[in-house]
């Protein structure tokens, strides 16, 4: 397998304050790699790293190509959805609108797309004229998901999925988000509090303190280890 | 889109946004058509202000539309889009004056003032806008002395005169004669609005430009150009300007450049009016002025013409005492 997304070394900041000190890792073509880490560790700086959302340094491959020169729609561009914290759902537009922004970059028409988005998440249809703003948060969850889907990218950053969902919701997405993964080889690389369930549905992970990567292997190597089932698995 | 959806489509956004209103809102809406209707029945005097106010409402509303534009994509008050309706305007004059027509003349304007705008927007709004909005809106009153000087410079500060687009025809309606002036006026200036709205509402465009307005970082990150949308945001507001100071012209019956100066403060009392994050009530906001402006100076004792520019800003400051988030503002819709 290649990695179809390679960090090497990457360093970014906050005006003066160090959020990732050289990172490095790789993300196999068609697999789920989960970040672990407790907070402040840099899980999510690494993804807005990756989508050109905070200054950085350092060398992001993808596909061949490098990242760390473009700025966000750039990188959107190039096959990567970021559903970021706090799920960056457009509120004051409808459900159909945040559905047509996530396919963007696309040329011509997308009701293809929408009808493949729809199989997925059959309630989207019938509320497509509702204002997102007045969807419970779940289905504000689900929205930014399905409009990362219709993008069709060939990378999914996915940031905290599961906050402040209740955990049926939190099952159902990554049910989905496997089911995405294993019927059309979608890429996933996703940050996740809940350890359990991220190493379920991963493939490999990498463990994230201070900015560093303490930790990296298979999900099989991560549960096996002491340190790991210590500090997030709780046992 | 096929056309029957999207008339539709259309007939239901508009239905939607009637439903939307804050009661009292629609509510006065309606009484004050109610009232005109009546009024204008009863007294010709009064229907030939109504018709007049309508037609110069509608150029109101049309630069007013254009400040909201600005405003919501940019959170910049742009003090200069009456002096830069000014200017396209005396490009239309020079254009006549070298041989094309009215209309043709019109149309090219209208593209130039487009690439004039988002130009602007490019050289002098985006370099200082990063570092704080109070820049940017200096810079923007700093245009507005440039631009007047400019023009000053080309083409003097002499009158003007520029061919009539509408013809010289009167209409009889009843005992109510009608100059075409007036219905044409209010038909371009609302062709115009209702063409900008459809780009916004049914346009690819049009969504990437309201996203990127909305939540310019959400925007990037599934692919919008948000700096692009930015800049042709300042260039459609500038077409909208165009429109004003092409439609004002006529009104006054000729060109100088003080042309839209008192029109920049009923514009912005109409966007406040309306509430400056809204575009239909920007509009609305406008024909409200246009008739009022007209209606009271006619009605009202001691409020003579002299008084207008005062009155206008008397509502504005009345609009930001009691309601300062207009008539078509409205609380966000979210849940958490």
């Amino acid at each position: 397998m290649t990695a179809l997304l390679e960090l090497e070394d990457v360093e970014a900041r906050y005006g003066p304050v160090h959020a990732l000190h050289g990172i490095s890792l790789a993300v196999d073509e068609g697999s789920v790699v989960a970040v672990l880490g407790p907070n402040g560790a840099g899980k999510t700086t690494t993804l807005r790293a990756i989508s050109g959302t905070v200054r950085r340094s350092g060398r992001i491959q993808f596909g061949g190509r490098a990242l760390h020169r473009l700025g966000p729609d750039g990188v959107a561009r190039l096959g990567i959805a970021h559903v970021p914290e706090g799920r960056g759902t457009f509120s004051e537009l409808t459900v159909w609108e945040n559905l047509r922004l996530g396919a963007y970059t696309r040329r011509g028409s997308v009701q293809s797309e929408l009808e493949r988005v729809f199989t997925y998440f059959p309630w989207l249809s019938e509320r497509r004229r509702q204002q997102a703003g007045t969807l419970s948060g779940g289905e504000q969850q689900m929205l930014a998901l399905a409009r990362a889907f219709v993008h069709r990218p060939r990378l999914l950053l996915l940031d905290e999925p599961s906050l402040g969902l209740a955990p049926v919701l939190v099952a159902e997405l990554f049910r989905i988000v496997r089911d995405l993964n294993e019927t059309e080889g979608l890429t996933v690389l996703v940050v996740e509090q809940n350890a359990h369930l991220a190493l379920q549905a991963a493939d490999a992970g990498y463990v994230l303190e201070a900015g560093r990567v303490a930790l990296s292997g298979t999900t099989a190597d991560l549960k096996a280890d002491d340190s790991v089932r210590r500090s997030y698995l709780g046992y | 889109m096929t056309q029957s959806a999207a008339a539709t489509s259309a007939t239901r956004a508009v239905g939607g946004a009637l439903e939307r209103l804050p009661p009292p809102t629609s509510l006065l809406l309606v009484a004050g058509a109610a009232g005109l209707l009546v009024g204008s029945l009863r007294s010709e005097v009064f229907a030939q202000l109504t018709v007049q106010g309508l037609a110069l409402g509608a150029v109101y509303g049309s630069l007013a539309l254009a400040l909201v534009l600005v405003y919501r994509a940019t959170r910049v008050v742009n003090f200069a889009q009456g002096e830069l309706a000014m200017a396209t305007t005396y490009i239309a004059y020079q254009l006549i004056k070298w041989g094309l027509s009215y209309w043709e003349a019109f149309f090219a304007t209208l593209a130039i003032a487009f690439v004039l705008g988002t130009v602007l927007e490019l050289a002098l709004v985006r370099p200082v806008q990063h570092r704080s909005v109070i820049a940017a809106v200096i810079v923007t009153v700093g245009l507005f002395i440039l631009i007047d000087g400019v023009v000053n410079w080309i083409w003097g500060g002499d009158f003007k005169y520029m061919p009539t687009p509408f013809g010289t025809k009167t209409y009889h309606l009843g005992g109510v004669s009608i100059a075409r002036l007036y219905p044409g006026m209010l038909g371009v200036v609302l062709v115009s609005v209702v063409l900008v709205w459809a780009l916004f509402r049914f346009t690819k465009l049009g969504l990437g430009m309201r996203a990127a307005a909305l939540r310019p970082a959400e925007s990037a990150l599934v692919g919008v150009r948000v700096d692009w949308m930015l800049a042709i945001g300042w260039g459609l507001a500038a077409v909208l300007g165009a429109v004003a100071g092409l439609m004002a012209e006529p009104s006054q019956f000729f060109l100088d450049p003080t042309l839209m100066q008192p029109i920049l403060v009923y514009a912005f009392a109409a966007a406040v009016l309306g509430g400056l994050e809204s575009p239909a009530g920007a509009v609305v906001g406008g024909l409200a002025i246009g008739v009022s402006l007209n209606l009271v100076v006619q009605y009202v004792h001691p409020i003579t013409s002299e008084l207008q520019t005062p009155f206008a800003f008397a509502v504005l400051l009345a609009v930001l005492l009691l309601k300062p988030s207009g008539l078509f503002g409205h609380r966000e819709v979210r849940r958490v």
